[in-house]
């Protein structure tokens, strides 16, 4: 079964040229004033084969340049992932800092610039971050650079202080020579270092001896710059003489534009100019208000002939309709049907899902500026670079290499800041060349207001899950049919090919078809619909929805065979052994079997669990909630056990769970995009509630010590978390909760 | 021509009446600390001062701020300021950090006005700012630490 970076590289394999050789190497040259960089290129395609730490090869005539020591001894890290708030940055340059024993002050992050040639994903083959994979990308390319970087320092302090390399040794940032009583900083040895040859091998540490890697005590490189306001996003960027743009987008998916009065918004003083577009009508202003206030002013027409006009009522029953009848096959293991025919008991559930919005804070938006080549540079919070290049190229009529992006911190994504149209910063061009057209070329800054975000679609895909299952009668399960009926995100992409194998995008699987629990007879199937309403993969994808259905279920079955609920999945995951660690982790530190102190009168109290694969991380939570009087919900604590390999930043990865722990719920609470003829009901923050401070249960995480390689955390957090909730109502006495949200039962 | 106090200087600034001081800050001065998140005052993102008072920018015209004093996140001193940005700093709270601004405005109105508040206290100061990354845990303590370290 394909996962999702595997798609994406298998897909742009295909549409990025000239991918990396398969040799490793190191490279080192000298930089601007005087610095020593190194960069490391390792083969495509290395996160499954681990490359040896052995470096060979010619250098590429151009540095791909990881790490920057620098003659006053800061060292920088390029960083080739966007950092949207999982600490990539920070945790990246973790890894050169541990391999160079530098000293965590001396320490920097910078963004790298957009080039998929020196800084693909492996994962994808292309410049991107998505999937949790950065982590696990880059762990052997920037140990390798920075044990490099050493190694080099190192060689340029010997030959300085005429004393054997072998006795030179490196902590906290300091070169010494004890025998000699000699020793520096690195800078005064970055000139020397950069005009020696890149060691042909570098010794990678042990985990025993590692000081930074796992050290809970480092401060995130952003915690500063992110507290006194300084920090900058797309939103803070200003060029000498940019210019805001709003865009008026069909209320309905799959509208175009008729006919639009633009007098009154061209009568406002301050707007520069309206644009009518296939992509919509462009109010271009002086700033952003009076931007909005000319959108207001417009007066449209559109034309709605190929557009959704079905409420998501209707589109839910017409996937019931489609779910009566098999669709095709993602899992077919033994003869579930004949399994279940033959049980003692049988249970049935169906599990609906929500189309969702991401709404990142910081709503998207982009600048650009068009160059006199004919190309365009950009400043965005830029998560999918190699895709965004072609695009931006594509619409200017030039080559992706004449197109820069300067990536800057992006406030959330959660998925929504990578499409395979790279849409907003597609729409952010066709703006800028409409405008150039016009003879008015500006810089443009395209900004989304929330309502556009809410409304503009790329939602987490409406899901419709039914599963049936047969128990024999010690309660073991004979029998396993899953039915998934949904859009996929990757119809029409550059990844349909990849994604979609027989009527079956893995993408909507992932977490079922590979159905952890052991279970003899397996089917699993699945419909894909089709809707002018855009979707898209949104924080942990298809998980989302298939931890829900198969967490949930199988605590329903668990129940049905009179068991406990940890005992009982731990008795089928015996060929998981680290589903079952984080299981009984979690479930030791939450005190499981032991009772829940009382509530407040006429309350219900009641503890839930669940455990999920995804990225290669395994989490499991166990939640206490509180039924109140009333019947409202209350979530009172999560404790979450995480194994994500080796725990590069303990304190990174607390964050992300936390915040993916508190994702999975908020959105469980009370979260949905709902449509009525069509059009989308909600609009902003009061009808698309936010999880706020009051729903944010006391949260602990526990990390599993590991010595596996290092996977991801961005998204592992959120499976989990809200079947863990849903089964801890059910504990309480509360119903078992099929329909997403919660508020739909009137509990919260 | 509206005049306005923005951290101890004033500005005069060439806008429409109505126009929301959020846009004023971001737009006109380059001011960009203070964040447009939903501009219905249902986020906090644009949280700034007006005379010592938690205030959502995006829904206060810059002519009604005109006789105020306003403090931005450029601008914030003071005890309470410098223990909630340290408690910030050394919890990490931030993740893509774009609500903090927001946050830090409120947490320190709150702790200024009241040194030693209690959990429905901080909840009833803090349920306005919105975080999607979902920091609370980390603001929870963080506010707690930021009120002990103001009092000392
Ligand atoms: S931008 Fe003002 S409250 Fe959201
Ligand atoms: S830190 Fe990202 S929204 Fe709060």
């Amino acid at each position: 079964m394909k996962n999702l970076p595997q798609i994406l590289r298998a897909a742009a394999a295909d549409v990025v040229e000239a991918a990396p050789s398969r040799r490793s190497f190191l490279k080192g040259a000298a930089g601007a004033g005087g610095a020593l960089v190194i960069g490391a290129v390792v083969p495509l395609g290395a996160m499954a084969a681990r490359p040896t730490p052995a470096l060979m090869g010619p250098p590429d005539p151009r540095p791909n340049v990881f790490v920057r020591v620098a003659p006053d001894s800061s060292v920088t890290v390029l960083v080739k992932h966007l950092d949207k708030g999982q600490g990539i940055m920070t945790g990246l340059t973790t890894i050169v800092a541990e391999e160079l024993d530098a000293d965590w002050a001396q320490m920097r992050g910078e963004f790298a610039p957009a080039d998929s040639k020196l800084y693909a994903n492996h994962a994808f083959g292309m410049q991107g971050t998505g999937g949790s994979t950065a982590i696990f990308n880059s762990w052997d390319e920037l140990r390798m650079a920075g044990a490099a970087a050493r190694a080099m320092l190192v060689e340029a302090a010997a030959a300085e202080w005429k004393v054997p390399a072998g006795e030179i040794s490196v902590a906290k940032g300091v070169i010494s020579h004890q025998k000699s009583g000699k020793s520096g900083p690195f800078g005064p040895f970055a000139t020397a270092a950069s005009k020696l040859p890149v060691p042909a091998s570098v010794k990678l540490k042990d985990k025993a001896q590692y000081t930074l890697i796992g050290n809970e005590t480092l401060h995130r490189l952003d915690h500063i710059s992110k507290t006194d306001g300084s920090a900058i996003f797309a939103m803070d960027i200003r060029r000498p003489g940019q210019v805001t743009a709003v865009l008026a987008r069909a209320p309905r998916f799959g509208a175009t534009v008729k006919s639009v009065d633009d007098k009154a918004a061209r009568a406002i003083p301050g707007v520069l100019e309206v644009l009518s577009l296939p992509i919509g009508v462009a109010v271009v202003a002086k700033n952003s208000w009076i931007a909005i206030k000319g959108r207001e002013a417009l007066k449209i027409t559109w034309d709605d002939s190929q557009a959704e006009k079905r409420g998501t009522d209707q589109i839910l029953a017409d996937y019931r309709e489609l779910a009566k009848k098999p669709g095709a096959v993602a899992t077919a293991k033994g003869d579930t049907a004949a399994a279940i025919k033959g049980a003692a008991k049988v249970i049935e559930a169906e599990y609906s899902f929500p189309y969702l919005a991401h709404a990142p804070m910081e709503p998207l938006n982009a600048v650009v500026e068009l160059t006199e080549d004919g190309g365009a540079e950009f400043w965005a919070g830029s998560q999918f670079q190699g895709v965004e290049q072609r695009v931006a190229a594509g619409i200017l009529g030039t080559t992706p290499d004449k197109i820069k992006i300067n990536t800057v911190w992006a406030g959330g994504s959660f998925g929504r800041r990578a499409t395979p149209t790279a849409d907003y910063m597609a729409e952010t061009v066709i703006i800028a060349k409409a405008l150039a057209a016009k003879g008015k070329k500006a810089p443009v800054h395209l900004v989304w207001t929330r309502e556009d975000d809410i409304k503009g679609g790329r939602y987490r895909p409406l899901v419709l899950h039914k599963l049936r299952a047969g128990l024999d009668a010690k309660g073991n399960i004979v029998g396993w049919e899953q039915r998934i009926v949904t859009q996929s995100f990757m119809t029409g992409t550059v990844f349909e090919a990849f994604a979609i194998k027989n009527g079956v995008d893995s993408s909507a699987t992932e977490g079922a078809a590979d159905l952890a629990y052991k279970v003899a007879n397996l089917s699993v199937d699945m419909h894909i619909t089709k809707s002018p309403v855009t979707t898209l993969w949104w924080r942990s994808v298809g998980h989302t929805h298939t931890a829900y259905a198969k967490e949930a279920f199988i605590d329903e079955l668990a129940a049905a065979a009179g068991k406990d609920a940890v005992a009982y999945r731990l008795g089928l995951l015996e060929e998981h052994p680290r589903l079952r660690g984080v299981l009984k982790l979690a479930a030791e530190k939450a005190g499981w079997g032991k009772p829940l102190a009382a509530g407040p009168a006429g309350s219900k109290r009641g503890r839930g669990v669940a455990v999920h694969e995804s990225f290669s991380s395994y989490v499991a939570h166990v939640a206490e909630v509180t039924i109140n009087a009333d019947g409202k919900v209350k979530v009172d604590r999560v404790v979450v056990a995480v194994d994500c390999g080796i725990a590069v930043n303990p304190n990174v990865i607390k964050a992300q769970i936390e915040g993916g722990t508190g994702w999975g719920i908020g959105h469980a609470l009370r979260d949905a995009i709902t449509l009525t003829d069509g059009i989308v009901d909600q609009a902003n923050f009061d009808t698309f509630e936010p999880l706020r401070y009051s729903d944010m249960p006391a949260l602990e995480v526990h990390i599993v010590d590991s010595a596996e390689r290092p996977t991801g955390v961005g998204e592992p957090g959120v499976p989990g978390a809200a079947p863990a909730v849903a089964n801890a109502i059910a504990a309480a006495g509360g119903k078992r909760l099929y329909d997403l949200p919660f508020s739909k039962a009137g509990i919260v | 021509m509206i005049r306005l106090n923005i951290n101890g200087q004033v500005r005069d600034v060439d806008v429409p009446a109505d126009m929301p001081l959020l846009w004023v800050l971001r737009d006109e001065l380059n001011m960009t600390g203070t964040k447009f998140g939903c501009g219905q005052a249902l986020c906090g993102a644009c949280t700034v001062h007006v005379d010592g008072v938690a205030t959502r920018s995006c829904q206060l015209a810059a002519s009604a701020a005109a006789d105020a004093k306003i403090t931005t996140i450029e601008g914030i001193q003071g005890k309470a300021a410098q223990a909630v940005q340290k408690a910030w700093a050394d919890l990490d709270v931030v993740q893509c950090g774009y609500c903090q601004s927001g946050q830090i405005m409120a947490a320190t109105a709150l702790i200024a006005e009241n040194p030693n508040p209690t959990d429905a206290d901080i909840e009833a100061a803090m349920d306005g700012n919105v975080c999607r990354c979902a920091t609370y845990v980390r603001i929870k303590a963080a506010v707690k630490q930021a009120a002990t370290l103001a009092r000392t």
